[in-house]
């Protein structure tokens, strides 16, 4: 029996929630209890994804959720949509971040670069879950500068040709349909990326499954070769123009990791704080040594500091006020919190803290990928330091 | 088909309930509440039949303060079609008070069905519906883990001790939902935003001197640390002496 989770609330953040926003949440926390805590060991240390959960995670309206209803969406505000991811990585970065990357990097790109027949054509489809979508921006040799990305679309008479390569993609293997990225002109002028939806069907496109990953063990990280995959006209996403457009479906994404990663720390603090008061060790509990006792007041102090961040920052987002430095702040303090966090709960675990039936390891584990995906912790530095500065440190 | 399903806003079951100043009622202050668990059967079967039938309307309807309309809204979110909130500050104790009111409101809905759980999680009085059912002059079913209607009639299951009834009756009839009837559904994020433009009437309710109050409310005595007897097959003797002279369960 899955036992269930009561959340970590110490400043009462709940009160701060609109009704349908605390029903979001509720809804999402009782999945996760009930159906993704009870397989999530299994398929990580199996190294599969969760297909299974895919239907019903759609059908109760996890992916693209605050995208508009027309679209078959659950139309949510933005701080219900970050609960949802929330929830999720609760349970397991992985399936956060395939409902990240669904939702904050397939379906919003075509939501914001494509035309209303691109909508209406795509969006329903990735929404009921029927589709799978990933998005490929990364390259062999273009991490945190994919400006230089020497992937090409060039336009023939009826369409476009795709030529290149993409690594570390999220859902690359068993998704139906790619957001590719790829320069329409010049290798070096990175103001001619272009986005085109290209299926993965496209003869010359290939997905290979990354092995060898100890981290998010439970998500499908692949790489895609694009080999003279030819696509119509209606691949491009006409509103897409320069490196801007793929930094703004980044931009949603940090923002769900920043709302994400709070979640792992809490289940890690939860944890911690139930295996502490019931450890004995020295004639009592464990948690009643003020070694212990330190551990659990800095979780909860970080993690009660994260949680009013980003709801901050999904009042701004809702606002249309949020700016891309902000998400940069709340995605490298979260994340780096949550690190520290599971790193806490880890030791406090003693042995059993490294074994799979105790959450703390594999969120730990996960943790590293998320500090490194999407902006490293470095990146985000970098960006905050220019915007306070005026000054470049990278470009 | 028209189902009433009666729903009650109850603490959650794993919150750690603490006694309020006043010594009868419990401390409210940082209790979550929840849709009683009992209640989300009868929920489901109701939007299980109604979907069945292709037609129909479910209506929840809740006593309660103000703050029960959250606790609706899961209801609603699930998929009924309305509300209705007998508004009352407190739900008095004396539980026919709260089966004459719904009683009231139920009376000329035209129900087919009338849904509640077989019982509710804070006061474990399993009385309201069979009073209420009374009270109307229908047929009342409790704790039915097993349904089918057909026409104007239906068979229920019950689970007792030690095997199962089978109970014929015709509609419209009360029933009370157990465990095992369905598995209650997720409130879907479409539900819930569908929800809050559903439509909750609030209709204020005063009830008649209350025949009977709450005089005390006390904790169950903290459990006593365990206590090793022996170990391995030497300790057996020594283990059934306490279980016949101490704990007498021998
Ligand atoms: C599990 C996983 C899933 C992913 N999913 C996707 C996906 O779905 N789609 C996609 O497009 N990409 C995806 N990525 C790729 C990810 O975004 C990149 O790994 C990330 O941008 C970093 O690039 P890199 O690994 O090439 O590291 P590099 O850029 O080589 O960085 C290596 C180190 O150098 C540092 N560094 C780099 N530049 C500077 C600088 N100017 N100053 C100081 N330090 C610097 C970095 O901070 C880092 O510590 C995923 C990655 C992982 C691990």
């Amino acid at each position: 029996m899955a036992s269930r989770f009561d959340g970590v609330d110490f400043y009462d953040v709940a009160s701060l929630l609109s009704e349908d926003e605390r029903a979001v949440q509720a809804t999402v926390r009782q999945w996760v209890d009930e159906k993704l805590l009870p397989v999530i060991n299994r398929h990580y240390v199996e190294g599969t994804f969760p297909k299974e959960l895919i239907p019903e995670m759609a059908q109760l309206g996890f992916l693209g959720a605050n995208l508009p209803e027309q679209y078959g969406c659950a139309g949510l505000g933005n701080v219900a949509y970050g609960l949802i991811m929330q929830e999720l990585e609760r349970g397991d970065s992985g399936i956060r971040s395939f409902a990240s990357v669904q939702g904050g990097l397939v379906m919003y790109p075509i939501f914001a670069f494509g035309s209303e027949e691109q909508k209406r054509r795509w969006l329903p489809k990735l929404a009921s879950g029927e589709l799978i979508g990933c998005f490929g921006l990364t390259e062999p040799d273009f991490g945190s500068n994919p400006g230089g990305m020497i992937t090409t679309a060039r336009e023939t008479g009826g369409g476009w040709v795709l030529n290149g390569a993409k690594m570390w993609i999220t859902n690359g293997s068993m998704a139906g349909v790619a957001i590719i990225w790829a320069k329409t002109g010049a290798v070096d002028d990175a103001r001619s990326i272009r986005g085109f939806i290209v299926p993965t069907d496209t003869p010359g496109f290939t997905a290979k499954d990354q092995k060898g990953k100890l981290s998010l063990r439970a998500s499908d990280t692949s790489e895609l070769v694009l080999q003279d995959v030819t696509v119509g006209k209606d691949a491009l996403l006409p509103a897409s123009q320069g490196l801007k457009s793929p930094l703004m479906c980044l931009t949603q994404a940090r923002y769900g990791i920043a709302w994400g990663v709070v979640g792992a720390a809490m289940a890690c603090y939860d944890e911690a704080l139930r295996y502490g008061k019931q450890r004995v060790m020295f004639g009592r509990p464990i948690a009643g040594f003020q070694l212990q006792q330190q551990r659990l007041a800095d979780m909860l102090t970080e993690i009660t500091k994260a949680q009013l961040l980003v709801l901050q920052l999904g009042r701004m987002k809702d606002a249309g006020t949020m700016t891309p430095e902000q998400v940069s702040l709340a995605k490298r303090n979260n994340v780096d919190m949550a690190c520290e966090c599971a790193r806490e709960a880890r030791r406090l675990l003693g042995a059993n803290g490294i074994l799979v039936e105790y959450a703390a390891m594999r969120h730990l584990v996960n943790l590293e990928s998320v500090y490194t995906y999407e902006g490293t912790h470095d990146m985000h530095t970098l960006i905050l330091g220019e915007a306070v500065t005026g000054l470049s440190a990278f470009e | 088909m028209k189902i009433a399903v009666c729903i009650k806003r109850v603490p959650d079951t794993e919150t750690r309930i603490r006694i309020a100043a006043d010594g009868v009622s419990a401390d409210e202050a940082g209790v979550k509440f929840i849709l009683n668990p009992y209640d989300e059967f009868a929920v489901e079967e109701a939007l299980q039949r109604k979907e069945k039938a292709g037609a129909g309307e479910v209506v929840v309807i809740a006593l309660g303060p103000d703050a029960a309309q959250e606790t609706m809204r899961t209801a609603l979110a699930m998929g009924a079609d309305r509300g209705v909130l007998l508004r009352a500050d407190a739900i008095p104790a004396d539980v026919l008070a709260v089966a004459k009111a719904l009683a009231a409101e139920l009376k000329d809905g035209g129900y087919d069905l009338v849904l509640f759980g077989k019982i509710a999680a804070d006061d474990c009085a399993q009385a309201v519906g069979p009073m209420t059912a009374e009270l109307l002059g229908l047929p009342c079913v409790t704790a039915v883990s097993k349904l089918e209607l057909d026409g104007g009639k239906g068979v229920a299951h019950r689970e007792i001790e030690g095997g199962v009834e089978v109970v014929e009756f015709a509609l419209p009839a009360v029933l009370t939902a157990d465990k095992g009837l369905n598995t209650p559904r997720y409130p879907a994020l479409k539900g819930i935003m569908a929800a809050k433009k559903k439509p909750v009437e609030v209709k204020p309710v005063t009830f008649a001197a209350p025949r009977l109050r709450v005089a005390a409310l006390e904790m169950p005595p903290a459990r006593k640390e365990g206590r090793i007897v022996g170990e391995g097959p030497d300790a057996v003797p020594e283990l059934v002496r306490l279980l016949r002279e101490e704990a007498k369960v021998l």
